[in-house]
């Protein structure tokens, strides 16, 4: 079956100017470097990472905001180009995206049921402005705002409102792929709680298949069925959320997963805290991006750089984990 | 144990103009001596309205009442100068945007050197040697170098351990950390909250940590306090609260939090959203949201009464109250109606 989006090798780097020299000098940031990954119909990809990482430079180049450096991006065997010609159009009908600054997203102008409305008058100019609006109260209704709010505007709302019209307005064509670029970062506990349990619904109602970028480790194993784990612009493990955080086998997995604290685990986790910073995507060390932070480095780890390799589904990009890998084996016999 | 600050009924009342808004309900905490304390919860809850309000940082438009008592000195209603003498040296305080806290035109070294000459008295060689170690102590690599560095040249890491370095110089008993990791990533966040439980307990200092996180406080913090709309909800050790939570709010943000651990689960959401603290409703603020509210609830203002077998467990929900009747007979039957005649 061909997946719905094929993401082959992307890459995204910007000329930037950092200091040095008299009036600095010139340098590659890296945002995004080689990633690829697949998303089926009706699947939820998860993208975690910290920040700096390039996950949202990799929602934007996958629904073409910005141009790709390298690689490409097929949706539904189509190429997505940044040309935001007709073609691109017409696909981004099919694509649609949630953002995490609700505030941002919204026209703060127009009212709740003008904005839920307004993908009609874009993409189905025969509508008329009656039938928006009834297609936008049914739409409120769905993702549970009250109808009364229809003439109210972004300002009057509480932040998981406002997330739940930003969720309405990208649901109103009932897209395929929907991109979630950090959904319920904004928003307290309990809100998190409801618009996760919406998106949830909304899934199994409309089989949307979706690209779930968060920070937040335990969100994103609520909501995918697939994760993806990246450091400085590249995914270094990937597999279903129960073999990842379970079995994480990538160092920085490993550390990302032991720094996480929860009521749960409370004073029993193993904690692996790991040394310094982050390094600069415009800096990123040669060889695997993490050595530099790796209880595991090796010199091979400064040279080459590790490939995402392993059996089934459970993939892992590190030169420590594959040579225990290889030699287990042989151990064995 | 002794108790380092003690806050009693502490209400806050904001200016608006037309009307006062009231923001704390009447919250009262104890810290003791060399203790970690968690407060939790969502934004707008007075989490840290209750410390700015405690060392007076917030402004001329707040009306405040009550007490908070610092090993014994009165702060409500202390003048400036009194103030300004304990703020950064018996009692210190960080917050979560740590490069907005620090001077963006001045050098690290600066002003590091800047609150140990305030509260130390320190100049010259004496003060950079102390800003060297101190530089040292909360982690960063070449001092030496660091210092004449702008708060910009470094990571939000960097500078949140700069602010932790700069709160350390006053030499404080206490430290409140509002929100300290909140904008700094999962790694980063874990060498933060591993210095903050060295130092406190190297030091023997007491630290009040306010977060949103759940998992972050219980982590920390041996003692929880559970804010909703400018009241303490709910109070007890951390192994109570999380174990055996007893007020409805607690168990929901519990249960509405995902795990990285055990089954995949539905998220158990709370309905609707935090009631703006002008429109409070006149009995449990938590009645509208609350799945076991009877109409009881909607009129009669729960106290935060002691239950169950742990000591320090202590619950402001009205129905906690009638199961411990139960058990335990009569005395909080009479608290409970005490509670109902004045309203």
């Amino acid at each position: 079956m061909r997946p719905l989006l094929s993401v082959r090798d992307i890459k995204r780097h910007y000329q930037v100017r950092v200091p040095g020299g008299f009036f600095g000098r010139d340098a590659l940031l890296k945002a995004v470097d080689g990633l690829s990954f697949d998303i089926n119909r009706g699947e939820t990809l998860g993208l975690v990472g910290e920040s700096g990482c390039g996950k949202s430079t990799t929602a934007r180049l996958v629904m073409g905001h910005i141009p790709l450096t390298a690689g490409s991006v097929a949706f539904d065997g189509q190429p997505v180009t940044a040309r935001h010609d007709s073609d691109w159009r017409a696909m981004r009908r099919r694509m649609q995206m949630v953002y995490q600054d609700t505030l941002g997203a919204l026209d703060r102008r127009l009212t709740i049921s003008e904005q839920i409305g307004e993908p009609f008058a874009i993409h189905e100019p025969v509508m008329t402005a009656g039938q928006r609006h009834e297609r936008a109260l049914s739409l409120m209704d769905s993702v549970g705002l009250r109808a009364d709010m229809a003439r109210r505007f972004p300002h009057e709302l509480s932040g998981g409102q406002r997330q739940r019209v930003v969720i309405a307005r990208a649901l109103a064509l009932s897209p395929d792929l929907l991109v979630c670029d950090e959904p319920v970062s904004a928003l307290d506990v309990s809100i998190q709680a409801q618009v996760l349990n919406l998106l949830d619904d909304l899934r199994e109602q409309t089989g949307f298949a979706a690209l779930f970028i968060s920070h937040d480790l335990k969100v994103v194993r609520q909501m995918s069925d697939r994760v993806a784990v990246m450091y400085l612009g590249k995914i270094v493990e990937t597999g279903a959320p129960e073999a990842v955080f379970k079995r994480a086998q990538h160092p920085y997995t490993k550390a990302l997963i032991s720094a996480i604290p929860t009521p749960r685990n409370r004073g029993r986790r193993e904690r692996i805290v790991l040394e310094g910073d982050p390094p600069s995507p415009v800096d990123v060390p040669p060889g695997c991006a993490f050595h530099t932070r790796c209880p595991l480095a090796m010199t091979q780890c400064r040279l080459d750089t590790p490939l995402l390799s392993g059996d089934g589904d459970h993939l892992v990009a590190c030169h420590a984990i594959h040579q225990s890998a290889q030699s287990a084996p042989l151990a064995a016999e | 144990m002794e108790t380092q600050l003690s806050i009693r009924d502490l209400t806050v009342d904001f200016d608006q103009g037309r009307q006062f808004v009231r923001a704390l309900h009447g919250v009262s905490l104890d810290v003791a001596v060399g203790e970690t304390i968690g407060v939790v919860g969502e934004s707008g809850c007075g989490k840290s309205i209750t410390w700015l309000a405690a060392l007076g940082l917030l402004g001329k438009r707040a009306t405040l009442s009550g007490s908070v008592k610092l090993a014994g000195t009165e702060l409500i209603g202390a003048s400036e100068k009194q103030l300004s003498s304990l703020r950064g040296g018996k009692i210190a305080m960080i917050f979560q945007d740590p490069s907005s806290s620090l001077n963006p035109v001045h050098r690290i070294g600066h002003q590091l050197g800047e609150s140990l000459r305030l509260h130390r008295g320190m100049t010259g060689e004496q003060a950079s040697a102390e800003t060297m170690r101190l530089l040292d102590r909360v982690g960063i690599a070449n001092a030496r170098q660091r210092l004449n560095e702008y708060p910009h040249e470094m990571s939000g890491g960097m500078n949140q351990r700069i602010m932790i370095a700069m709160a350390l110089a006053g030499e404080p008993d206490i430290l409140i950390a509002d929100e300290p990791t909140t904008a700094l990533d999962a790694t980063i966040q874990a060498q933060i909250l591993d210095l903050l439980r060295e130092l406190s307990s190297e030091n023997g200092m007491a630290l009040v940590l306010i977060s949103h996180d759940l998992g972050v406080v219980a982590d920390m913090a041996e003692r929880v306090a559970v804010m909703y709309c400018g009241r303490v909800i709910e109070t007890a050790s951390t192994d109570a609260i999380f174990d055996n939570p007893t007020h409805p709010y607690t168990r929901g943000l519990i249960a509405a939090l995902p795990d990285l651990e055990g089954p995949k689960r539905r998220l158990a959401s709370i309905p609707g959203t935090v009631p703006p603290p002008d429109q409070l409703p006149p009995g449990c603020s938590f009645a509208p949201r609350c799945t076991h509210a009877t109409p009881l609830c909607d009129v009669a203002l729960p106290a935060l009464l002691p239950v169950g077998p742990d000591a320090g467990h202590s619950v402001a929900c009205i129905h906690s109250g009638p199961m411990r009747v139960e058990k335990s007979k009569a005395p909080a039957r009479q608290s409970v109606t005490a509670e109902l005649e004045p309203a």
